[in-house]
């Protein structure tokens, strides 16, 4: 299934990929794949996680060799021997984890390691105009020179790393996930710079996991699957839906599996809850067999939401019933009680990457592992290798780190430790960031099968409360959603008497006008 | 659009006119530093009567400048996120060293003094080259340094102080004669007070100073932008070695002997200066009027125990509050501003 060729019309190809392949043992990573770039244009780049997307950037960047395949660069030959090189060439990528020195300010981040001197001692004049120039590019208000990095929000942060490519005078940007970690606005506002920079003639290659994004940017759009381009086509020429079909190679309903769910007793209560400062106000109550989702927008107070029930962050005003246990209790009672919660951040918070899975999950119980409170890692792995089996988490053995596995099977490690621990009430946030689609559709079967009890035999089932920032997940996996705005929940709303429409009003606050 | 960028950058330009640099944050950073040593100065002169005469000040300043240049070295270290521990090992060689040169290699006092120096150059340069080479973490290769060093004194002196005849050397450190009043300090901090400004300078106006920051800050995105941080690496330890060497001078000068079991525990004393002065041990943050500071509250606190004719163990407790205080302050502060 390969989309046609694009007819390229306008201009020579700022920058070209043909043929490149590359293999780890005896995984094919890329397969074959090429890629043309215009200047003035925008080249999506989408996939599944282990689609290709980020070997192929590796190989772009020179972080990574490719077996085979040929590069040019406006029309040369480009093949870097690393990143540093493919950057004074032209080719710079923003990466998705910033890279700025946090201790040094904006102009000294921007001339880092191109600094003008002589004899050693730093010009700061011509220093000084050359900044200047590359950050006129954009008015953000927080970025001056002689502000330390450290200061800046998460947006000016990607602005300056943007500032330091420009100043190297990149031909060719890179920009792998800007916006994840940037709110509406400044979502927006990268947008605009993007425009700006496509009239300036620079190419740009924009990966993303946000396929609306990728609507709104991308002129051209190439589709990654298990390391082959399965169509390369002009953005207008494509749906999401397409570009979803294209991806998973499946249909997408098939995604959320929903078997029959019988909500029973109330089993977690809260009202008038307040915290520090998010939330300002939230109810609900929570049934066993059913899964309850929280929309609303970054910094609504859903994560605080869910911190505050379970007992990690202060709890000011309003009441809290778990089961049978009434009032605020820390997360060791939460954990006793039967509340399991799985952080949004799975990397810090969430798992101890540097252990082992059979640690991290039997981590928030270690009793019955033997005699007189001993753990026996014997017994320990037993169990840990009978969640192994269950949720299908792909690993050596129970010793392995977690860190050596993928972003699915750590976040399927994060469940086992809920299931271990045999909870009633598993409050998850944002429990589908960061993995792959098929690894999601994995997390969305599981969750499925504790609604319905459906995970052991004779076991109840369970409750579920579930924060997501991605509308169509929680209108395919929740039973009843509300939303969040400004540190208010709203009401809770059957799933099939809403639309995505309806939450998102409700989620900026419009709904009363609506 | 571009009519819009240009005014942009015009007004951008107009607001970054003025003096780069000094502006009310790094003033604080300061004024802070230097109100907490006057602080401390002022608390023991409330007790101690001999505090209350300027010629006070010169005998701290003697006292506390082995440990002001060696600290110059290390605030070099823990800006760029490493740490030195073979400091007080290389205190005892280099005077040693010095020592072994006057006493039986017969030469000039500056040839010896220049030989000491070289050789804590030397093994800094080593620790430079294993750590960036080897991929070992500092403090481990640092901690064996600390070991091979001292062991290296005590096989050149065979394990006893080697005298020396009376040198200008001396002279370095020792209390001004009548005649010389008017320098106020020994010549020996005089050139600490030079080195001093040296590094500053270098620190704040020269792409080695800022890429010394930049790998202690973030060393990936240093690479990545074409720092070359091994070099950064091995020249800032190298640097250790040489002002740790200088050190061992001025301690040889006091002391008018070699003595390979001299400087035990000196580089905890260098690194509690640097941290009291604002550095951070994770890397990207320091300065030399910091480290100067901490280094001399140290040598008040030092002075004020003696002539308060306090039990050495006084002195201990309140440095080691000190130390802790300092920090915690710091961290304080980190976090109200961000």
């Amino acid at each position: 299934m390969v989309g046609r060729e694009l007819t390229d019309t306008t201009s020579a190809p700022r920058l070209e990929m043909q043929g490149v392949s590359k293999r780890f043992g005896a995984t094919i990573a890329l397969a074959d794949v090429g890629i043309k770039v215009s200047p003035g244009r925008v080249h999506s780049l989408v996939g599944e996680n282990g689609a290709g997307k980020s070997t192929l950037m590796k190989v772009l960047s020179g972080a990574v060799k490719a077996d085979a395949g040929r590069m040019w660069l406006d029309g040369k030959p480009f093949s870097p021997g690393n990143p540093l090189d493919a950057r004074r060439q032209g080719v710079a990528m923003i990466y998705q984890e910033l890279s700025l020195a946090p201790h040094l300010t904006v102009e000294e981040n921007v001339m880092l390691g191109m600094e003008p001197a002589a004899a050693g001692f730093i010009r700061r004049g011509q220093e000084r105009r050359r900044v200047v120039e590359a950050i006129s590019h954009f008015d953000h208000p927080e970025i001056r020179p002689d502000v330390k990095v450290s200061k800046l929000s998460v947006a000016a942060r990607q602005l300056v790393e943007i500032a330091r490519a420009l100043a190297i005078g990149c031909r060719v940007l890179v920009l792998d996930e800007p916006t994840s970690s940037l709110t509406r606005r400044d979502v927006k506002r990268l947008f605009e710079l993007i425009e700006h920079l496509k009239k300036e003639g620079m190419a740009i290659v924009y990966i993303s996991h946000f396929l609306e994004e990728v609507q709104q940017v991308a002129d051209e759009v190439t589709v990654l699957r298990d390391g082959n381009v399965v169509g390369t086509r002009l953005q207008s020429e494509m749906t999401t839906d397409d570009m979803i079909g294209l991806m998973v190679g499946r249909k997408v309903e098939d995604l959320y599996p929903r078997s029959a769910r019988i909500p029973g007793e109330v089993v977690l209560d809260f009202a008038g809850l307040a915290g520090m400062k998010r939330p300002v106000s939230a109810g609900l109550q929570l049934r066993r067999g059913e899964v309850l989702g929280i929309a609303g927008l970054m910094g609504a107070g859903r994560t605080e939401l869910l911190r505050a029930l379970f007992g990690l962050d202060p709890v000011r005003r309003g009441t809290i019933r778990m089961g049978v246990y009434s009032g605020a209790a820390t997360p060791a009672r939460r954990w006793i009680q039967g509340m399991g919660m799985l952080s949004e951040d799975r990397k810090e918070e969430g798992l101890a990457l540097s252990l082992a899975i059979t640690d991290n999950v039997t981590l928030s119980r270690l009793r019955g592992f033997g005699p007189m409170g001993m753990v026996l890692p014997r017994r320990q792995e037993e169990r840990t290798r009978h969640w192994i089996d269950k949720l299908d988490i792909r690993c050596r053995s129970p010793k392995q780190k977690v860190l050596d596995l993928s972003g699915g099977n750590q976040q399927k490690v994060a469940f086992a430790r809920m299931l271990q621990h045999d909870v009633d009430v598993l409050l998850l946030d944002e429990p589908t960031r960061g993995i792959d689609v098929a690894a999601k559709a994995g997390v969305y079967k599981l969750i499925d099968e504790l609604a319905c009890g459906s995970v052991e035999a004779g076991r109840n089932p369970r409750a579920i409360m579930m924060v997501s920032s991605y509308l169509p997940e929680l209108m395919g996996v929740c039973d009843r959603i509300a939303v969040m705005c400004r540190g208010r929940l709203g009401p809770a709303h059957p799933v099939n008497e809403v639309d995505e429409h309806r939450l998102m009003l409700e989620a900026t606050g419009q709904e009363m006008n609506a | 659009m571009t009519d819009d960028i240009r005014a942009n950058a015009d007004s951008l330009e107009r607001q970054m006119k003025m003096p780069s640099g000094v502006n009310r944050a790094e003033l604080l950073n300061i004024v802070g530093p230097v109100l907490a040593l006057l602080t401390v100065y002022g608390f023991f002169a409330i007790f101690v009567p001999s505090f209350r005469y300027a010629a006070n000040i010169p005998n701290i300043a003697r006292q506390t400048t082995p440990v002001a240049i060696a600290a110059l070295g290390m605030t070099l270290v823990i800006i760029c996120a490493g740490i030195d521990l073979s400091v007080g090992s290389l205190i005892a060689l280099g005077s040693v060293v010095i020592a072994w040169l006057l006493e039986y290699g017969h030469m000039d006092p500056l040839v010896a003094a220049v030989g000491g120096i070289a050789v804590c150059a030397l093994f800094g340069m080593l620790s430079g080259l294993i750590i960036t080479g080897l991929r070992v973490v500092p403090f481990i290769v640092t901690l064996g340094m600390m070991l091979l060093v001292r062991g290296i004194a005590m096989f050149i002196a065979r394990e006893q102080k080697i005298d020396t005849p009376y040198t200008w050397l001396t002279e370095l450190m020792a209390v001004l004669p009548a005649e010389r009043k008017w320098m106020w300090f020994p010549p020996g901090v005089w050139i600490a007070i030079v080195l001093a400004v040296i590094v500053a300078v270098m620190l704040r106006y020269t792409r080695l100073g800022r890429h010394i920051f930049a790998v202690g800050s973030n060393e990936m995105t240093a690479r990545l932008c074409g720092v070359s941080v091994s070099l950064v690496k091995v020249v800032v330890f190298t640097l250790s070695g040489v002002f740790a060497g200088i050190a061992s001078l001025m301690y040889f000068s006091r002391l008018t002997v070699g003595d390979p079991s001299g400087g035990m525990g000196f580089e905890l004393d260098v690194i509690a200066a640097v941290v009291i002065g604002g550095g951070s041990l994770s890397g990207g943050e320091g300065s030399v009027l910091g480290t100067l500071v901490g280094a001399g509250i140290m040598g008040v606190i030092l002075a004020g125990c003696q002539q308060m004719l306090l039990p050495s163990y006084v002195q201990m407790i309140v440095t080691g509050l000190i130390i802790i205080a300092a920090v915690a302050l710091d961290r304080l502060r980190h976090r109200k501003t961000s």
